[in-house]
């Protein structure tokens, strides 16, 4: 029992949290191993937030325990603190003041001395690039820059474990990017992250292991690929050069496979999905007796959409949901 | 963003030891200065309303209650000087409470700090600006023709006492600025609480030309003592038995209401 202490980041034991009758988290156990990135995958309301308040000290679990980098959750809460960092989903920092007042008051709260709050908040802005933002007021950041911000105030002091509470929503491509290239480099550096996110890309794209999480449960668990590969459905797609080729191919496919194929006109591309990838070679055989040219094929890994839609059996919520909370 | 002083400025070795209590507590006072700064008009409460509270009761009422406001105004300024105080002390929760529908709370909670520290920090620098206040009031009663038979000290001392009534006064404040839901009720409950707390008292007219029934309430209301232990020490008798009273109840406000701001502080959902 011992060792697994000097493993795991996050092992959670059947956590419940219930606000009233409502259970937001219904008996989650997880283990996180040091040094990865962990994603906590599920639509709004799901109970992302509730289970990252909870390890992060903030709400008392109803049932169930935790360990957090080694302490207990509820017992050495104080040990834990030490250990973590939480970026919250909205303010986390103080939006009426500068951003270099925010780094320089955090940094005295944890201990350094003015000269060496302000040494380091200077370090911070230029790492994070908010140098000429330094001496406006938070309230007058853009998105990117509030992320960023955000995040420079978790690591004042380099925090074991970082929670992050969907640290991309409602950001454009360039500031996401921004902050999956921090995200990336503190793990690079032995931080481990422990992050929600309501985006499937997003958990492909970073997380080491993932952990889907639909109405307070944890319903799947694993690898993206290994996500992928438990539905066990992959995808053939391939390219034509003409509209002729594609409509001959789309008759031939249509026989042979019980799912009906996706027929793309715009890219005159047809996708048909498959268990069985001998079928595929099948199909390709086919064409070539067929004397149909093809411009270009590829097999393709089912989405974490598909993953989400096979398990819940209905698609996740992509887009759109302007976090709400839960 | 693959620069080098993103990796130097994670790769942080030195992690400092854990801020004292009082530190802590200074650098949340620190952040408070630093809001005003940003939005002087949150001062407004500390330096128009005394000023048109004391205007407005002194000739509203001097001539009906003492027959001149010049008299009325010695008896009346003690008062109110408590009165302003007690009632500014409301917004120590209500800015609490937008502290905590903001988010920004749940960055101070998870931090390893002696937990305390962001109220007390926060009363500081409330206490300031209730010295802000007394200071102003005091001031224009002086303009007015005020006269302390005590002279200034009595007046200094006054002050203390009743900054000292509401720090503790304000423990109530951060407790319902923790578990009430929003803005708008914390000051609907704050009104109904401070509003018979400070009119039923003895802060504009002596108890004595009251009702019985109400005169029992007004004199177990603490504020009839902390505006009696304030008129004594300004216009120079003996308050001995107030000023233990005050004691007796502040240190009882701050045993029970600090220990349940903390209590709803930590488990907050």
């Amino acid at each position: 029992m011992d060792q697994s202490n000097n493993t795991y980041a996050v092992e959670a034991d059947q956590l419940v949290k219930a606000f009233g009758k409502e259970r937001a988290v219904d008996g989650i156990s997880l283990k996180v191993p040091k040094g990865i990135i962990y994603g906590f995958l599920g639509p709004n309301g799901a109970g992302k937030t509730t289970m990252i308040r909870m390890l992060a000290t903030l709400l008392k679990p109803t049932e169930g325990q935790a360990k957090v980098m080694g302490f207990d959750l509820t017992k050495e809460a104080d040990d834990v603190r030490q250990a973590i960092s939480l970026t919250g989903q909205f303010a986390s920092v103080d939006e009426e003041l500068s951003g270099r007042e925010n780094l320089v008051f955090i940094g005295r709260l944890v201990g350094f001395t003015r000269k060496e709050a302000r040494a380091r908040a200077d370090e911070l802005l230029a790492a994070f690039k908010l140098e000429d933002a330094a001496k406006r007021q938070v309230k007058k950041y853009s998105g990117g820059m509030r992320r960023r911000i955000d995040i420079a105030a978790s690591i004042v002091t380099s925090p074991e474990l970082l929670f992050l509470d969907e640290p991309t929503t409602g950001l454009d491509p360039r500031s996401r990017n921004e902050v999956w290239g921090i995200i990336r480099a503190l793990v690079k550096n032995g931080t481990t992250v422990f992050l929600t996110t309501q985006y499937l890309e997003e958990a492909d794209q970073l997380a080491d292991l993932i952990g889907v999480i639909d109405r307070g449960v944890l319903i799947a668990e694993g690898t993206s690929a290994e996500l992928k590969s438990s539905i066990g459905v992959r995808s053939l797609i391939i390219e034509f050069a003409d509209e002729h080729d594609l409509n001959k191919a789309a008759a031939i496919f249509a026989g042979m496979f019980t799912q009906a194929p996706e027929v793309n006109r715009e890219h005159l591309s047809i996708s048909v999905t498959m268990k069985d990838q001998s079928k595929a070679a099948q199909a390709i055989g086919e064409l070539a007796n067929q004397k149909i040219a093809v411009k270009d094929f590829s097999m393709q890994q089912p989405s974490l959409d598909d993953v989400f839609l096979t398990i819940t059996g209905k698609p996740a919520k992509q887009e759109g949901g302007e976090a709400s909370g839960e | 963003m693959e620069n080098n002083s993103l990796e130097k400025s994670i790769t942080l070795e030195k992690r400092p030891s854990k801020a004292s209590p009082m530190n802590a507590a200074l650098t949340f006072a620190w952040r408070a200065l630093l809001r005003i700064r940003y939005v002087p008009e949150q001062l407004f409460d500390v330096t128009v309303f005394p000023i048109i509270f004391l205007l407005m009761f002194t000739y509203l009422f001097g001539g009906a209650i003492s027959g001149s406001t010049g008299e009325y105004l010695d008896f009346v300024l003690p008062g109110i000087l408590v009165m302003t105080v007690a009632m500014i002390t409301m917004y120590t929760g209500l800015d609490l409470n937008k502290d905590i529908e903001k988010g920004v709370f749940d960055r101070f909670r998870s931090l390893p700090i002696w937990q305390p520290a962001v109220l007390v920090g926060a009363l500081l620098v409330d206490v300031v600006r209730y010295s802000l206040a007394a200071t102003i009031m005091v001031t224009l009663g002086y303009i007015l023709g005020f006269r302390a038979e005590a002279g200034f000290a009595g007046v200094v001392l006054a002050v203390l006492v009743i900054l000292f009534f509401a720090f503790s006064l304000s423990w109530i404040w951060t407790m319902l600025g923790i578990i009430v839901r929003s803005e708008k009720a914390l000051m609907a409950i704050s009104m109904m609480l401070l509003f018979p707390l400070t009119f039923l008292s003895s802060v504009f007219v002596d108890p004595t030309t009251m009702p019985n029934w109400l005169q029992h309430f007004v004199d177990i209301n603490p504020i009839t003592f902390v505006v009696d232990a304030a008129r004594g020490l300004i216009h120079g008798y003996d308050v001995t038995s107030e000023l233990l009273i005050i004691t007796y109840i502040s240190v009882g406000l701050i045993a029970v209401f600090g220990t349940l701001t903390m209590y709803f502080f930590r488990n907050k959902n």
